[in-house]
């Protein structure tokens, strides 16, 4: 337990507490932000000297007492991974930053690695030293194509200054950067898979185990990081583990940082503390739906749809109390679906994309996901659903949950047995009238 | 056995951009540069002919098979060349509850083009793609490497005069929350 919580402090869990601060997207849209001179007069690589300084040991311990879990929507505590490091060999090992960020609904990445390269590589330098890895590649989804340019330049910049090289930052601990570009494939999001495309190969995922660490890039021991935890590493070296963990819960701990999307008043990424609530960040933050809204996605599409009521707007932004309510918490995007779009075309748009983007490795994925199940929905669309329609649909994904070789499967299946249970009647309206509930299909502005 | 068209190799005068290619990863890893190599000629090219990928191959000591099975797992590489403007429109949830097929529908109807296809100038190509990042500054088009955010039915209209008269707008980069620059070290931004 941390030392705030021990002493009966009342953890930070709202954005209206005045003792929160933004930390990570302190320097996200301010000019100049990007380059060395900027971050260092702003306190940067501070941390890395502290952390440098210290045993690798003592850095994971950090991390670990933090409650840091991996924000790129899987939730596993970023410490414990690092400790699956094996022991030193002599082998190369590798730290792998995953900024292949497109699931929908998430662009907090882009805006970190834009406008704030240098805090990226610094959390890769930290990371890095802590599990003994002198390489560390930044694998870059291929359409950031300004976050490329910002990233090289920065890398060059912090090579110059000898923050990364033989010598980095004058500790004698050797650590240098790959940056590598992807070309649109959601799928190398998967770690393994993410590993293949780096090695030049098609990106299909590995069989686990062996997991990264034991037999990660180029078979070498791996550990695999997003962009925001690794971020997040930086703050809680300068600041230390108790402030990350003073905010949240003690099941979620620190900040997380939702992307709010569809109909909102104020869309775009807030930095929040763990544990606020859904009614909090929909309301207060984005300042309310500008159009009557029947369900949220509370995480990005692969994460079940919460219909918009009082029940799951007042759950806690926790992983936990979110999958409790059957859902994830993700990697923070959150969407808004308004009243008069067609809940099953708007399922078809979700199904498309995992269609398009499975991999085809797997038979139910590609059979399931890339081919029968959009075809189900196109033909409902269509006014052409029958009796029985559904419960086909519904055993396809039945059968495609925990049948394919990674999670992509799961990530379609499961917000679509979600659109089953909560707007089951949308579906069958479509069946029964042969037309859509909702018809409304204009929604681009003037 | 595949005939190829003898042409110029990509890579002939370009011997110390592929050895800092090359460079960029461990000695045992040099099938990395896999990608890289793709990029390069796809940048200048604006596809990857098959003469391209045996000559990426050739480097790499692979067929041209195992070349051609990685470009064609990718959405942006392209075999075939795509405009000298390549519309990349974001079709997925957040864009379409922007407008996004609205938006993709006008471009068709503009373009005289459809989804995977280049005008007979060469000029435009367009592309529905799946989520770009640009979530909470919907709908996006992306041209070439450029975002263009929050692209409403009167800003479409402006950037295709743009495109039309050869000139390639400065990207239009929207914010939204605390990625506007409002956050500060006291507050907690707009509260």
């Amino acid at each position: 337990m941390n030392e705030a919580v021990k002493e009966g402090i009342k953890p930070i869990t709202s954005r209206h507490d005045p003792r929160f601060e933004v930390t990570l997207y302190r320097h996200v849209g301010v000019a100049g932000s990007h380059t060395l001179a900027f971050y260092l007069a702003h306190g940067g690589y501070q941390a890395a000297q502290k952390a440098l300084a210290i045993k690798p040991g003592e850095v994971i311990s950090e991390v670990k007492t933090s409650g840091l879990r991996g924000r790129g929507g899987a939730g596993f505590p970023a410490g414990v991974k690092w400790s699956f490091m094996p022991p030193v060999d002599g082998r190369q090992r590798f730290i792998v930053c995953n900024a292949d960020e497109s699931e929908p609904g998430s662009c907090k990445d882009r805006y970190l690695m834009e406008d704030d390269p240098h805090q990226l590589i610094e959390g890769m330098l930290i990371a890095g030293y802590a599990i003994q890895a002198t390489l560390g590649v930044i694998y870059l989804r291929g359409e950031y194509y300004h976050a490329y340019q910002r990233l090289q330049a920065a890398i060059t910049e912090a090579r110059q200054a000898g923050y990364l090289g033989q010598n980095a930052l004058g500790s004698g601990f050797p650590f240098d950067l790959i940056l590598h570009r992807g070309a649109g494939a959601y799928i190398c999001g998967e770690e393994t898979a993410l590993m293949n495309s780096f090695e030049g190969l098609r990106a299909n995922p590995r069989l686990k185990p062996p997991f990264p660490a034991q037999a990660g890039v180029y078979g070498l021991p791996t550990t695999i990081n997003n962009v925001t935890t690794i971020a997040s590493v930086v703050h809680i070296m300068a600041k230390g583990a108790a402030w990350f963990a003073a905010m949240g819960t003690p099941d979620s701990r620190g900040i997380h940082h939702v992307q709010l999307s569809g109909p909102f008043k104020r869309p775009g990424v807030y930095e929040v503390p763990m544990g606020i609530s859904y009614r909090e960040i929909i309301f207060d933050l984005g300042g309310g739906p500008t159009l009557p809204v029947k369900a949220f996605i509370p995480g990005g599409t692969s994460c079940p749809l919460f219909p918009f009521t009082d029940e799951y707007l007042d759950t806690p932004m926790e992983y936990a109390a979110v999958a409790k309510q059957g859902s994830m918490l993700g990697t923070g995007g959150i969407i808004l679906i308004p009243e008069e779009k067609c809940l099953v075309d708007a399922m078809y748009n979700v199904v498309r994309f995992y269609g398009h983007e499975s991999c085809g490795k797997c038979t139910p994925c590609r059979e399931g996901i890339a081919t029968w199940l959009p075809k189900m929905y196109q033909k409902l669309l269509k006014g052409l659903g029958e009796p029985g329609d559904l419960e086909l649909m519904e055993s396809m994904v039945t059968n495609m949950r925990g049948t394919a070789f990674c999670p992509l499967a799961d990530a379609c299946a499961m917000p679509v047995q979600a659109s089953f249970k909560h707007f089951r009647h949308e579906y069958e309206y479509l069946i029964t009238h042969k037309e859509p509930m909702y018809k409304r299909n204009t929604w681009w502005n003037d | 056995m595949t005939e190829l068209p003898t042409i110029k190799p990509f890579f002939a005068d370009k011997q110390a951009l592929v050895q800092e290619i090359l460079g960029r990863y461990p000695e045992y890893g040099r099938r990395s540069a896999l990608m890289p190599l793709l990029w390069e000629v796809q940048r200048a090219e604006r596809h990857i002919s098959l003469a391209r990928q045996a000559e990426i191959a050739e480097i790499l000591g692979l067929t041209l098979t195992e070349v051609k099975a990685v470009l064609s797992f990718y959405s942006t590489y392209h075999e075939q060349p795509v405009g000298q403007y390549h519309l990349q429109v974001c079709a997925t949830l957040p864009c379409s509850l922007a407008g996004a097929d609205e938006l993709y529908d006008f471009l068709v109807e503009e373009l005289g083009i459809v989804n995977g296809e280049t005008d007979r100038a060469g000029r435009f190509s367009l592309q529905k793609v799946e989520c770009l990042g640009s979530c909470t500054t919907a709908p996006v088009i992306q041209v070439n490497d450029t975002y263009y955010e929050r692209v409403t039915r009167s800003r479409c209209k402006q950037l295709l005069a743009a495109l039309r008269q050869g000139v390639l707008p400065e990207p239009w980069r929207e914010r939204g929350g605390d990625s506007e620059g409002a956050a500060t070290s006291s507050s907690g931004g707009d509260l």
